[in-house]
């Protein structure tokens, strides 16, 4: 059993009692809340005549089903419609703070959670979405949970949970030139299966992952589920309390931030921490990645070579196999060249400002070509507004993307933003799933901001190194 | 309303194989139909692009072959529930008639959304799992019993080891698989934890404002 490490601690601070069952309560220290997973637990606590306990420690926004063009009231698609009135309804009931698009502060949960610095270390996080991991980034124990669990939650802002492995991620080296958080991700999911971390926390860490800024640190977190692992984290240094100190909460309470600082200090891993498992990877080999299949471990460098079926481990065959019917790829060709219908920059994975800016670099001065429609999505209302602070809105237009409101939009393909029969889509998102993205013919290739930028403007997937990029000056 | 949760012991019934690894909850219920407020009426929709075609034509798939329309017990192979947190994936599994899985491996957050049902998901290695998938598939109306206590699946005269989880075990075992009330009933600790935790601006619980 893993000792010392930020879970352990985190874990410990935060249990309240072990239950009959043999699992642990351990109390939430924020639970985000979203129009999709939510009713049906309001619903469950009316039944049964209970209270929302902590509204205090409960914040929700609207992201999933939010359309991305007009927004006004009603909405056109009428599902969509009551599911926004009834979040709207029982945040009211239970005075509960709610992000909605009139507040200029709505966006995908786990884009305002951190931009708002509600997302801080040494707390535990969870939220009915499994992306929940992202707020990790920060240091948090944060993680999704079910429908069934958010009834929990809300009724004593506790949830009952099995305490799971460690495994330490260590990414070493230097990234190269056009590589990403995202690449880095991609890599360690390949390496490890979609399954790898089932019954894992996994704590990133290494020279790779510590240079990177918090945003970056939050693409990788964001897709440890991707990996099996429901949490991942990376401990919070002087990047995690930068960014804080700026945030809402603490920018007019610096004595606030000074007491928490010392706990969050306490809190990250010990030097001499035990884990359950250490895994080291070089960084500095790892190329832009794009997936050829319909998982998010079916990645490759965009040099290398699709995989034979027959070559893979004997449980990855037959998976295979149907992926790449459903791609339409063969072994033996690289991704490079794939032709796409689609590039779509959003997600709670890449839509933050830096990836709409590196994005821009690759799209200033080009245009979208013609057999591709662009969209871009920014994660939140604040994200947009800065980036149109910059200037990155024209960049992209004059471009001829699509530059829409927030939210999730074609990561899951809830609202009108869907693929169309059998498009392909150069995808900034987290999952390639057969469906995903609204057509179970679609095809989704996953990839970093810069990658589906390179991929909108010259109509197939490209190596972005090979595009030289141009400042974008706001 | 009354808290007595069932036991879920042991379930018994017939077999429903559904193949592949990496079976991810869009699979089994497409975001589309998530559209909903309350999960009522979600089990025609489970696996439902698997099953249909674009004109609503009946694609091959065990969910809609007649010799299936009463299993109740699935049986899937790894990584089975990958995915979305979305609890609509079991409640339209449930509402289609699944009372148990047994699979080589599940997806964590889709398990514990299982067992907040009562559906219990119990794994076994490949070989076994393949056996018993040909065997159901063969003989689609025979007999599957699930011993969740004694971690036992018996059929066609043999008894097969398989492992459940130990807390979703316990928890199912003594009917404690709704953690509502037991946790709630934990108030005083929950104070205690919240009070020692510094980012915990007001550990005094708010009352929900039903009146504004």
């Amino acid at each position: 059993m893993s000792e010392g490490t930020l879970y352990d601690k985190v874990w410990d601070n935060h249990k309240v009692t072990t239950l009959p069952n043999g699992q642990d309560q351990l109390f939430v220290g924020l639970h985000l809340i979203h129009e999709v997973t939510s009713p049906q637990a309001f619903g469950m606590l009316r039944e049964r005549d209970i209270e929302v306990a902590r509204p205090d420690l409960t914040h929700a926004t609207v992201d999933h089903i939010v359309p991305t063009g007009d927004q006004s009231r009603p909405l056109d698609n009428e599902a969509a419609e009551e599911m926004m009135a009834e979040l709207e309804e029982n945040v009211r009931e239970a005075g509960i703070e709610l992000d909605d698009p009139t507040t200029g502060d709505q966006g995908i949960v786990h884009v305002i959670g951190p931009e708002q610095g509600l997302t801080q270390p040494g707390m535990t996080i969870v939220c009915g979405d499994s992306h929940t991991s992202t707020h990790g980034a920060f240091g948090a124990l944060a993680f999704g949970i079910g429908t069934s669990q958010i009834r929990d939650v809300l009724a004593t802002q506790t949830v009952a949970m099995e305490k799971k492995k460690v495994r330490k991620i260590e990414v070493t080296g230097e990234l190269g030139e056009g590589v990403t958080a995202k690449d880095i991700i991609l890599t360690i999911i390949r390496r490890l299966g979609t399954d790898g971390g089932v019954g894992y926390v996994y704590e990133y860490a290494g020279e790779a992952i510590e240079s990177l800024g918090m945003e970056g640190r939050m693409s990788i977190c964001n897709m440890s589920i991707e990996g099996g692992a429901r949490a991942g984290y990376v401990n919070p240094d002087e990047t995690t309390y930068e960014w804080l100190a700026e945030t809402d909460e603490f920018k007019d309470d610096p004595e606030r931030f000074e007491e928490l600082k010392s706990y969050w200090e306490s809190i990250t891993s010990d030097d001499d921490a035990e884990y359950d498992d250490v895994v080291t990877i070089d960084g500095s080999k790892i190329e832009p990645v794009v997936t050829w299949g319909t998982t998010p471990g079916q990645g490759i460098g965009i040099s290398e070579e699709i995989p034979a079926p027959e070559d893979l481990p004997a449980d990855k065959q037959d998976t295979a196999r149907r992926a790449q019917e459903h791609m339409r790829v063969e072994p033996g060709e690289t991704m490079e060249g794939y032709n796409i219908d689609v590039a779509f920059l959003g997600s709670c994975t890449n839509a933050r400002l830096p990836d709409l800016r590196a994005a821009a670099e690759i799209v200033k001065g080009r245009e979208v070509d013609d057999s591709v429609r662009g969209m871009v999505v920014p994660g939140s209302q604040r994200v947009k507004a800065a980036a149109e602070a910059e200037g990155l809105d024209e960049v992209f237009k004059e471009a001829g993307f699509d530059w829409r409101e927030a939210g999730c939009s074609m990561c899951l393909g809830m609202n009108d933003d869907q693929l169309e029969g059998d498009e392909a889509c150069a995808s900034s998102s987290n999952r390639n799933f057969v469906g995903r993205q609204g057509s179970k013919d679609g095809r989704t290739v996953l990839m970093s901001p810069e990658m589906v930028a390179a991929a909108a403007v010259t109509g197939e997937v490209t190596d972005v190194r090979e595009l030289p990029k141009t400042e974008v000056e706001a | 309303m009354s808290e007595e949760i069932p036991s879920v012991d042991y379930v018994e019934g017939t077999g429903i194989p559904v193949r592949g690894n990496d079976i991810d909850t869009d699979q089994i219920i497409p975001a589309r139909f998530m559209k909903v407020v309350t999960f009522d009426g979600l089990g025609e929709f489970a696996f439902f692009d698997q099953r249909f075609d674009d004109e609503d034509n009946e694609k091959d798939h065990p969910f809609n072959e007649d010799q299936y329309q009463d299993a109740n017990v699935l049986v899937v192979n790894s990584n089975f529930g990958c995915g979305s947190s979305r609890e609509h994936a079991p409640q339209a599994l449930q509402r289609w008639g699944i009372d148990a899985i047994i699979g080589e491996s599940f997806a964590e957050i889709f398990a514990g959304n299982c067992l907040a049902l009562g559906v219990p998901t119990v794994t076994a290695d490949t070989e076994t799992i393949e056996e018993l998938q040909d065997y159901v598939e063969k003989y689609p109306d025979a007999d599957i019993e699930i011993d969740v206590e004694a971690e036992t699946v018996s059929y066609d005269d043999r008894v097969i080891e398989v492992t459940v989880d130990d807390a979703q075990r316990k928890a199912l075992v003594e009917g404690i698989w709704d953690t509502t009330a037991l946790m709630k009933s934990n108030t005083n600790a929950i104070e205690e934890t919240a009070k020692s935790l510094p980012y915990v601006e007001d550990s005094e619980p708010r009352k929900g404002h039903a009146d504004d």
